[in-house]
């Protein structure tokens, strides 16, 4: 979904509500700098780049329907070996966890036929015509993309970059390149019993052609794709404290500020007393910005300590100043009357009561989900230096390069090429890094205009995060559903009520269609099972609350809402809930599939101790399917715990198994944790939580074991980073309704005070 | 003037006494391997070890601190404990984003110094106050094991 709005905006630019027409330029971003580049991630000035020399093929994404991505490979853009045998691999997406550094390399590296220990990943500079993701048009990571949209341009960049290296040694030695053999990163000459390594030759191999065309690897040939022990590249700096984020980012000079914002979203500055900030030591400079009051300072402390100094006097005319609880009964009034259609297939209301009159059953949900925050381990930060040449230099957890670029340029009145972004390792996102405003970056850059005498580090306090919106939205859904006197499925009405982040960005003409946004609807107006009488139906409400794209989007409530009423029609039915799901999902072998291996790998239809509860859920998303069975304990006071999760995936073909493992492990602990204690609520339109104190994230002592098992593939692979979180809270809700008899639609559990 | 001893050096640090240790480490001292997640002892991202306890520098005033206090970071910690989690860490491929691990790592390494054959409940217990978003816990489970085993061995 995200890819088509993404690609319309940045082929038609970004209308009235995003950046202004001034600072979006369509064309084409300058190269970057290379040699600054190269010194950057630390190959050194004398490194060599395969065909750096080579002229941009065209990006022909449209005319290639077989392979994602141009036709042609470009090696010079994803793989530096250098003189010292190193091969670099350049990772155009943002890695904040889920490993893609480590994927993007071992895609190349295998067609490449690199030793793993000599290959490295670093990020690519922005720059959209070398970047873009292929499914956005613009540079970014998001949607459980990355693999899927790398997968046929780094495996034809590894496959030129090895040609090239074959022929280099070829024409040295004056044999037939059809004599020459690659392995493990040693190019050899079997019957004269010769070798070269990658760095011997890459000097040579630069001066060649890039071949236009590439044979790529059978499958079985493989030694680093799907191999199950390649460890992580981030896997030793992340355990000694010498991995960079941009929290630790130190530029000479550099100062750093924390900005005050409306404690009401919505709300403006109407007046500021800084007197006594500026006498707190340290602080130099308060400056006042159309989003609130930053306050610059020798060093982080003195900035907070500053900011508590200020008074500010907020104007709140255009703010939110209900609370969740009038909001939520607003939603409810809402829900009263149709909403606007997202999909429709026979007469569900006629469905269901016929299926009531001839012995069948019906059952009503009404679904509430919080507000929540994304809340990653590494606030919000980002260092912004102006550039004495114009334009300026970004270090960021970038997930939204191109963007970023199109906002500062408007912000300093520059060319997008010359904002230049230094992308760092990002501690988590979740989406919460990837703004259609750029957000956070925008502050950043509005600070540094302001104050140009010194690269400036904003950074965001944990409150400033918790507090500062983007929220996955407050989201309710009624469901009306029946199953007819032979236990068969016959209709289905889903009204969902919420806010669109869609809307009033440039990505509303693709992404909201007929007043519906599709990230509101997904999971639910596509609906996987069969049902003949399909209706669903949105009501699109406003507030100035923000809100985002949240780990695995709209599926987080939408599989929720599906998965559990599932459950309440095959008790109504008589029915076994995985029995149930699997005759419904005939046609959709890959779904029944992963089911299947879920049930059976956690015993499904053993019985459980008095206590005990098995429940199971089942979903596509992002073109990933994920079945996950939970078994938890229900004990006399009515507390619940989480004892395992089983997940099977079917994301096609795997890259790295340990890496999609992990991620079905922190997807379920991601998706159990917020559904135990997590929301963000408000009164008088101010969020009510802070900080970890109030805002409880998942600990050690909440998480289940989890076992992951992978349904081996040949499809093109897909995504693993948001499929593992839609479907492990609906199947815990579940097992408890297995055990108690009581549904879970009110979120989070501790709602419901099953949970301390 | 503040005298404090980091990683077996003294170090002197011109800052306001109410300033945490974890602005000292990170702002005057540039050691960012200790990170800042919540700045009020709930997230454990900043845990250093003071004479061997795990302390959350981000509510640690340097005033608290004497210049014979031994600050311990992720930069300088070293035996048998150490290499030991690291080692686990590493081997089990621990870390997804990572901000939280210099945290989880001087953690870990406390709980086992003192506990070589810690129990479930006791890695509850010890880890608890570490919050990983990412929420690598089963590996971190795993690992504190794993380390465990190669200390008794």
């Amino acid at each position: 979904m995200l890819h088509h709005l993404i690609r319309h905006a940045a082929q038609n630019g970004f209308g009235e509500h995003g950046f202004p027409e001034s600072g979006f330029a369509p064309g084409p971003l300058s190269a970057p700098s290379r040699r600054g580049f190269l010194k950057a991630i630390g190959v050194g000035a004398g490194a060599l780049v395969i065909g750096a020399h080579l002229p941009m093929p065209a990006l022909a994404a449209e005319a290639a329907p077989k392979i994602v991505g141009p036709a042609d490979p470009r090696p010079h853009a994803f793989i530096i070996v250098a003189p010292d045998n190193t091969v670099t691999v350049l990772a155009k997406h943002l890695d904040k966890g889920q490993g893609i550094v480590t994927g993007l390399a071992t895609i190349a590296a295998e067609e490449l036929d690199a030793d793993w220990s000599q290959v490295r990943g670093a990020f690519a500079p922005a720059d959209q015509k070398l970047y873009a993701n292929h499914f956005f048009g613009v540079q970014g990571t998001g949607g459980s993309t990355a693999v899927a949209n790398s997968w046929d341009e780094l495996r034809m960049a590894g496959a030129a970059a090895r040609a090239m290296l074959v022929a280099a040694a070829a024409a040295r030695w004056k044999v037939p390149a059809g004599e020459v053999t690659v392995s493990k990163g040693v190019v050899r000459h079997a019957a004269s019993n010769r070798s070269l390594t990658f760095g011997e030759l890459a000097e040579e191999a630069a001066k060649l052609p890039v071949p236009q065309q590439v044979k790529l690897k059978d499958k079985k040939d493989y030694v680093l794709i799907g191999k199950p022990d390649l460890h992580r590249l981030d896997h030793v700096s992340k355990t000694n404290g010498t991995a960079i984020f941009a929290m630790d980012i130190r530029r000479p000079g550099q100062v750093t500020a924390v900005l005050a914002r409306s404690p009401r979203f919505g709300g403006t500055v109407k007046s500021v007393d800084d007197a006594a900030a500026r006498k707190v030591p340290g602080v130099i400079d308060v400056v006042s910005l159309p989003v609130g009051v930053a306050v610059i300072a020798k060093n982080t402390w003195a900035a907070i300590k500053g900011r508590e100094a200020l008074t500010v006097t907020w104007d709140d005319a255009k703010a939110e100043t209900r609370g969740t609880d009038a909001m939520l009964a607003d939603y409810r009034k809402a829900a009263e009357k149709p909403g606007d259609v997202a999909a429709a297939k026979g007469d569900a209301e006629k469905a269901i009561a016929d299926a009531k009159a001839k012995g069948g059953h019906v059952v009503e949900g009404e679904f509430v989900f919080p507000y929540l925050a994304h809340a990653p381990m590494e606030p919000l930060n980002a260092v912004v230096a102006l550039n004495p040449e114009g334009g300026c230099t970004i270090w960021a957890g970038s997930q939204f390069q191109t963007v970023e670029q199109m906002v500062a340029a408007h912000i300093l009145g520059c060319k997008p090429e010359q904002v230049k972004i230094e992308t760092q390792w990002a501690g988590g996102s979740f989406g919460r890094r990837a703004t259609p405003s750029a957000d956070y970056i925008a502050e950043a850059v509005m600070i540094a205009k302001a104050y140009p005498k010194a690269p400036v580090h904003l950074v965001w306090t944990r409150e400033d995060d918790i507090k500062g919106g983007r929220y996955r939205p407050l989201v309710l859904h009624k469901i009306t559903a029946a199953v007819d006197a032979k236990g068969d499925l016959v209709g289905w009405k889903q009204r969902i009520v919420g806010q669109s982040f869609m809307a009033g960005t440039p990505f509303e003409a693709v992404m909201v269609k007929n007043g519906v946004d599709a990230t509101m609807v997904e999971g639910a107006s596509d609906m996987a099972y069969p049902v003949a009488n399909l209706a669903v139906d949105a009501h699109t409400v406003a507030s100035p609350v923000t809100t985002l794209w949240w780990r695995s989007v709209g599926h987080t409530h939408t599989a929720y809402a599906k998965e559990v009423m599932i459950d309440r029609l095959a008790k109504a039915a008589g029915k076994d809930p995985v029995a149930f799901r699997m005759e419904m999902l005939r046609d959709h072998p890959r779904l029944a599939g992963v089911l299947k291996l879920a049930a059976e790998k956690a015993g499904w239809g053993q019985p459980l101790p008095q206590g005990k509860g098995r429940g199971v859920a089942v979903h596509e998303s992002f073109n990933t399917y994920v079945a996950h069975v939970a078994d938890v304990s229900v004990d006399a006071k009515g507390q619940i715990k989480v004892d395992r999760v089983v997940v099977a995936v079917d994301c096609g073909e795997v890259v790295n198994p340990d890496i999609v493992k992990a991620q079905m492990e922190g997807g379920a602990g991601w998706g159990i944790g917020h559904a135990l204690r997590d929301e963000i609520t408000m009164t008088d339109g101010k969020v009510d939580q802070a900080n970890f104190d109030s805002y409880l994230p998942m600990r050690m002592s909440d998480m289940p074991a989890v076992e992951v098992h992978i349904v081996p593939s040949h499809e093109r692979p897909t995504g693993a980073g948001e499929p593992g979180v839609p479907t492990v809270a609906p199947a815990v809700a579940n097992a408890v309704f297995s055990v108690t008899g009581q549904p879970l639609q009110t979120l989070p559990f501790s709602r419901g005070g099953i949970v301390s | 003037m503040v005298r404090i001893n980091v990683n077996g050096e003294e170090r002197q640090v011109d800052v306001p006494e109410d300033m945490p240790l974890l602005w000292v480490l990170r702002d005057e001292l540039n050691m960012t391997g200790t990170k800042f997640g919540c700045g009020i002892a709930q997230c454990g991202a900043c845990t250093v070890h003071v004479d061997g306890t795990p302390t959350r520098a981000c509510q640690t005033p340097v005033s608290m601190l004497t210049p014979d206090s031994k600050i311990t970071t992720i930069e300088g910690v070293k035996g048998k404990a150490a290499q030991a989690v690291q080692a686990a860490w590493q081997k089990l491929d621990v870390v997804q984003c990572g901000y939280c691990q210099s945290g989880q790592i001087m953690s870990a390494i406390a709980l086992l110094t003192d506990n070589q054959n810690p129990t479930d409940q006791d890695i509850d217990a010890a880890m608890d106050g570490n919050v990983c978003r990412c929420a690598t816990y089963v590996r971190i489970r795993a690992a504190i094991k794993d380390a465990a085993q190669t200390m008794r061995a």
